[in-house]
């Protein structure tokens, strides 16, 4: 029965469609032409590179090519989990990442609710544009004005707590401090930027929700926390999910920029580590499988993030 | 109640401004943390050395002088760098607008079949890579290492601007119009190019600027790619290897450039790359907010 049923389903529409195809390519085969370019595009620069994971399976060696290197099975992988370079990326990488998150994530949501109370809207252009303004640097350029503010030498910020009768921090040359500023440097560069989604959720609210509660008597405080804030907080779940499934991920363009010789604690990551080991040292097969493994994690922490939301009622991603 | 309202407003408004100023404040604040920055290294990049060695720098130029910015301008390694950046970023802006429109046109349209598989395609890569080596072995077998290709090819199909562009042609444009135009028996090119595409100037221009912001700041893929051809180096890369690393003073990229004052040159070389961003960014602004926007959209 069941099996009777199951092939009749699934035979008709199948047949239909075969039959149907022809003539919707003759019918639409400008379309078909046009999404032919980046359709080919993704196949070579996006597909492509992804049957490249293979050599995480491999003892690849450039003079063998891709097909002639000897399989390897699981190897890479044990001598990639066994390097104390690796726990280390893995540890860094979720420090640097989850206390990112903490601060990152944060900050935009406490800036657009303090916007959103803003009456005039003069005032608060002229402020956007300025907090949107570090979003449109280069990471390099970001990482140079941090030298040029945050330098243990002539840092104007170390100027300025001498002049106060301080003594010089040495804010980018010490392993700790490095940290703060690479947390502090990230909030600066991304807060204003991140206020924007929240304010589009924000100017959706019904205005005569906020007319009802003052009417029943509720202050500033009780309309943001029992309006404003329930009101983005799918705005809110949407993107924490999102800023979850890059907890194993990291910008390497802004460490790069940010790093320097004399503080390596926190600076060997997974990208980090991606590039020492596969582009500067050539050792593609380990690359390939640290790649790999933080791709895999960061799918199923998306994944995993999305089932918990859907089952706490929310919306999720997937 | 009314007729003291004078005297007992006064200090009742009172009370609710202090709130009010005190998030007016704070919002201060915090632009000014964004700003300041910006205004520090530009009075330093017109300061004469001397006052910059003394530490005597803060807001506004000391001993005005463009001396720095005379030198970039004679130093043909960062024109060229610039130069570069510039083709390379018109080449990937107009490349990726033409890949966007390309695939999200026939994805907009209820009549094409086949879409959702082709839109899973495309959008699969938003989620899962290849990552940084296999990109890199692939940019090397295709013979792209070195050459202003491997910064324009790989990186111009996006499938977050696709998604946003699909959006907006779903529920920009009216079915009726469409219709209409194919009674009067026009085809998909041409309600593409005399009806969709003038329709949605302002989405195009929106993606246009993400696509050439993100061009122009990106470094990783150049430090990547262009590993021999210096010639090549695009304005980033090049200001990573005059800046960042020569801020720890342990290796310096060789330069024509006489770093007679490591710090006024440093200061103007930053703002002589974030000119052009600065230049354009109040104008683009909208546009940007726009985008962010329609790309909060979800499907």
């Amino acid at each position: 029965m069941k099996v009777a049923s199951a092939s009749q389903t699934n035979h008709s529409p199948l047949l239909k469609k075969k039959q149907g195809f022809g003539y919707y390519l003759q019918r639409d085969w400008q379309l078909y032409l046009l999404v032919m370019l980046p359709l080919a595009f993704v196949i070579v620069f996006k597909y492509l590179p992804m049957t490249g994971l293979v050599i995480a399976f491999k003892d690849y060696k450039i003079a063998r090519g891709f097909w002639g290197s000897d399989w390897a099975g699981m190897e890479v992988f044990q001598e990639l989990f066994a390097k104390a370079d690796f726990i280390k990326a893995v540890r860094n990488t979720l420090l640097l990442n989850v206390l990112d998150l903490c601060f990152s994530f944060t900050m935009p949501i406490v800036l657009a609710l303090l916007l959103n109370e803003v009456k005039s809207i003069r005032f608060k252009r002229i402020n956007q544009t300025i907090l949107y303004l570090p979003h449109f640097l280069s990471w390099v350029i970001i990482g140079a004005i941090a030298y040029q503010l945050l330098s243990e030498g002539g840092g104007v910020v170390n100027n300025l707590i001498e002049l106060m009768g301080g003594t010089r921090i040495p804010f980018l040359q010490e392993d700790n401090n490095w940290l703060i500023s690479y947390l502090a440097i990230g909030v600066w560069q991304s807060m204003g930027w991140g206020t924007i989604i929240y304010l589009a959720a924000m100017s959706g609210i019904n205005p005569e929700m906020y007319e009802a509660a003052t009417v029943d008597g509720a202050g500033r405080w009780r309309k943001v926390w029992n309006i404003t804030l329930p009101s983005i907080r799918a705005t809110i779940v949407t993107l924490l999910i999102m800023a979850l499934g890059k907890v194993m991920d990291g910008s390497f363009e802004r460490i790069y920029a940010l790093q320097n010789k004399a503080t390596t604690e926190f600076t060997t990551t997974i990208p980090v580590l991606v590039y020492r080991w596969g582009i500067e040292s050539g050792n593609f097969s380990r690359a390939t499988a640290i790649g790999l493994f933080q791709s895999v994690i960061g799918i199923i922490l998306v994944i995993s993030a999305d089932r918990v939301a859907k089952k706490l009622g929310e919306d999720g991603i997937l | 109640m009314k007729a003291t309202a004078g005297g007992s407003a006064v200090p009742h408004k009172a009370r609710i401004d202090t709130w009010e100023f005190l998030i007016r404040f704070a919002i201060i604040v915090v632009s000014l943390i964004c700003l300041l920055p910006f205004i520090h290294v530009v009075s330093k990049s017109l300061s004469s050395d001397s006052f910059v060695i003394a530490n005597k720098v803060f807001l506004w130029p000391q001993g005005f002088t463009i001396e720095a910015y005379r030198k970039i301008f004679a130093d043909a390694s960062i024109l060229r760098s610039l130069y570069i950046t510039v083709i390379v970023t018109v080449l990937f802006t107009i490349l990726g607008m033409i890949l966007t429109i390309c695939a999200a046109y026939p994805l907009s349209r209820a009549q094409f079949k086949g879409r959702r598989v082709i839109t899973f395609i495309f959008l699969f890569t938003m989620y899962f890579s290849g990552g940084i080596i296999p990109d890199y072995m692939n940019i090397n077998n295709l013979g792209l290492m070195d050459t202003i290709w491997s910064l324009v090819l790989p990186l111009s199909f996006s499938a977050f601007n696709l998604l946003i562009m699909k959006t907006s042609l779903t529920h920009g444009i009216p079915v009726s119009l469409e219709e209409s135009a194919r009674i009067d028996g026009a085809g998909h090119f041409r309600i593409l190019f005399s009806i969709v595409l003038p329709l949605s100037k302002p989405i195009m221009a929106t993606l246009a600027l993400f696509y050439a912001v993100g061009r122009w700041n990106a470094y990783q893929d150049a430090l990547f790619y262009i590993k021999h051809e210096i010639s090549l180096r695009p304005l980033q890369l090049k200001l990573y290897y005059l800046v960042i690393q020569a801020s720890e003073s342990f290796q310096l990229e060789a330069t024509q450039v006489q770093l007679s004052n490591p710090e006024v040159l440093k200061a103007s070389v930053v703002v002589f790359a974030t000119l052009p961003i600065l230049c354009v960014y109040p104008f683009v602004q909208k546009y940007f907010v726009q985008g962010v926007m329609l790309g909060a959209v979800k499907e």
